[in-house]
């Protein structure tokens, strides 16, 4: 199978750990994983602000720099599921779903001794629709412990341009998901997004906070 | 329509300091989120009737025209009068003149968000007639002059202290319990004779059907039934949109309606009228108000599906924070924000389209299946046309066309590096960093990373 991995903008300038970590886990199970070089963005951020023309460009370049892979893999639902669920894109994949869903994997050889609670990002939940796969995955990771956020489905508060444009709304959001998360007493807070982790890390941050936002990706690459 | 006095994010920062709008928000969007979720969840059918409520509106919206002929044509076969009206101030016309031709200078009122919208009070006033609310949480709100901050349960802002306050200052001097049940108590005796001397009743609706004319309203407290049968006459003021074909189509929204709205498996009150009978007098008032113009959108036009359940704002979690007076309208919430802007024109609401993270909770339990984030994204679009300012256009602008090469992306990246220590005080990232850590560029981006490896 040719599998191409989209790092996505974000990861690629702000999360490159999550990236490497994303090729690691694939090579760990034999794949072959190839970065076409050319990509940029999805144009979900256009998409989302209402300049729909600028990200239906996006979008077309992200056809013709991904044509002709089996599988195209991010570490991101939000970007996943924009090209699939918007643009028709099929065969691109989430990580947790690409893994369980596609591959039938759900150990992937991990070790990760933390205490973890897990956020369900808004798009991974009704957009990609990845289900319970990214459970599936942190259950099979030797030493580490699973805690459930009392609101593991609501959302942090990022929203992409909403972060900006409605920073109080935003904020306040943030608050509630960074004390449930912290009631949890839990290290690691993950999810499978980057751009919710720079909130709800931002977050946890300012509020000098011990635990630390961490992509699944970095978490099932760990040994 | 009244367009929203401000933009939202202003509104917001705004609502967002009142400690006991926050409280009571996260209790009782909490409450019947939770009863909702447990009585749709024992219904195996629930997706299937999802889908129908949307099938039945969708061909209503389809034929409008024909549907709302055939209404007119039953409602006056069964003896009542149905009066077209264009905008608001049409519709109060009527319900003046109706008013006034029978002599009456007060009319008893049931909760419709439909009069809210066309301020029918504020125009029954001017022409010297006084329409009191016979909602509880409607009476309350118009007593102190505030108004409603939620569909379902309009005075959620206010607690059972400021109510007793109120109502010793005015319909009920020298009371001191603040206990729900002496509040009601309180109400009831001071609505008991509005009811019995009204001439007039004035309602809304939450269906009327096409095939038989007959008109539908669901309640909880008894007191629309009371405004629709003690009254001699009967104004009923109906969106266009709240027509379904045939009477049968009520077993499905009947149904979805009091589940996704009150959390019950039915309401307590359910009314049901067919024309007037003998001496008594209907009047319906057909009211468009902005709506054909929203019917003409493709997109934006499932908006119209509505029923005004409000399930749409108690899983909110921007609606949950701010409340709905931070959305300037009579339609707060995930609906507000797409409906708004079509019925006042999008340049009069552009902040609303963009008062949502897109989380997607809404579409998920509206019991029509409106497509809220979707029609949020064509009414952004819709938005910048009509709206964006010059430096937010030539940014996006700046960004789209830094995407559409690798090179200038790359080159971007190590710019954004160099500048990351002044940018964050600037522009949208000092929108940021007010409450949030930005995380610190890394030494190497993905893309340096790989060409090394």
């Amino acid at each position: 199978m040719r599998v191409a991995l989209f790092v996505t903008c974000i990861g690629d300038t702000l999360f490159p750990e999550a990236g490497r970590a994303t090729v690691s886990v694939l090579e760990r199970l034999g794949h072959d994983v190839a970065f076409p070089s050319e990509q940029t963005c999805c144009g979900q951020m256009h998409l989302n602000s209402g300049y729909s023309a600028e990200a239906d460009r996006l979008a077309a370049r992200f056809r013709s720099v991904f044509d002709g892979f089996d599988a195209i893999v991010s570490p991101s639902s939000s970007c996943a599921g924009t090209m699939r669920e918007h643009y028709g894109v099929e065969n691109v994949y989430e990580l947790s779903e690409f893994l369980v869903h596609r591959l039938g994997v759900e150990d992937v050889g991990a070790r990760f001794p933390h205490r973890v609670t897990y956020h369900a990002t808004c798009h991974s939940l009704r957009v990609t629709k990845v289900g319970d796969a990214p459970h599936r995955l942190l259950q099979r990771v030797d030493g580490l412990e699973l805690v459930e956020l009392s609101r593991p489905r609501e959302c942090c508060g990022f929203g992409g341009t909403f972060s900006i444009k409605n920073a109080d709304t935003s904020s306040a959001m943030l608050a509630d998901k960074c004390a449930d998360v912290e009631a949890t007493g839990a290290e690691y807070c993950t999810a499978l997004d980057g751009s919710c982790l720079l909130q709800i890390g931002g977050g946890l941050s300012r509020g000098r906070s011990g635990v630390r936002a961490i992509h699944l990706a970095e978490i099932l690459a760990s040994t | 329509m009244r367009a929203p006095a401000e933009s939202f994010p202003a509104a917001a920062r705004r609502e967002l300091a009142n400690v006991q709008l926050r409280t009571n928000l996260r209790k009782a969007t909490d409450t019947i989120r939770d009863k909702r979720a447990r009585v749709v969840g024992e219904m195996p059918d629930w997706e299937d009737l999802r889908d129908a409520g949307r099938a039945i509106k969708a061909d209503l919206l389809a034929h409008l025209d024909d549907y709302l002929l055939q209404f007119e044509e039953a409602v006056q076969a069964a003896g009542g009068h149905v009066h077209w009206a264009r905008d608001a101030a049409e519709a109060n016309a009527v319900v003046a003149d109706v008013a006034r031709s029978h002599g009456a200078d007060e009319v008893v009122k049931m909760k419709s968000l439909t009069t809210d919208e066309i301020e029918l009070n504020d125009a029954l006033a001017e022409h010297g007639i006084r329409a009191t609310e016979t909602d509880f949480a409607e009476l309350i709100l118009q007593l102190d002059g505030d108004w409603s901050s939620h569909i379902l349960v309009p005075a959620i802002h206010r607690n059972r202290t400021e109510i007793r306050d109120l109502f010793a200052r005015t319909i009920a001097p020298g009371i001191v319990s603040d206990d729900p049940r002496d509040l009601a108590e309180a109400a009831r005796l001071y609505l008991r004779e509005k009811f019995l001397a009204a001439r007039v009743g004035v309602s809304g609706a939450n269906f009327g059907v096409a095939e038989t004319g007959t008109i539908c309203i669901v309640e909880s407290e008894g007191n629309g039934r009371m405004c629709t049968t003690l009254p001699r006459v009967l104004v009923t003021v109906l969106g266009i949109e709240k027509l379904v074909p045939t009477f049968a189509d009520l077993e499905v929204f009947l149904q979805l309606l009091p589940r996704s709205s009150t959390g019950e498996r039915m309401n307590p009150y359910t009314s049901l009228w067919t024309g007037a009978t003998e001496g008594q007098e209907l009047h319906v008032v057909l009211l468009d108000n902005g709506r054909t113009r929203v019917l003409a959108d493709d997109v934006g036009r499932q908006a119209l599906h509505c029923i005004r359940c409000s399930a749409c704002l108690n899983v909110c979690p921007v609606y949950s924070r701010t409340g709905g007076h931070a959305y300037g309208s009579v339609y707060p919430g995930p609906i507000g924000a797409i409906l708004t802007p079509q019925l006042v024109g999008i340049e009069n609401a552009a902040s609303l389209p963009f008062a949502s993270s897109l989380c997607g909770a809404c579409y998920e339990v509206c019991p029509v299946k409106i497509d809220i984030p979707s029609v949020l994204l064509h009414l952004r679009t819709r938005a910048v046309s009509a709206r964006a300012g010059r430096a937010e256009r030539a940014g996006m602008g700046l960004v789209a066309w830094m995407f559409s090469g690798r090179r200038r992306f790359g080159a971007a990246q190590r710019l954004a590096r160099l500048a990351q220590p002044f940018a964050l005080r600037l522009g949208p990232l000092a929108a940021w960093t007010r409450t949030r850590d930005l995380k610190p560029m890394p030494k190497e981006t993905f893309g340096e990373w790989w060409r090394k490896r």
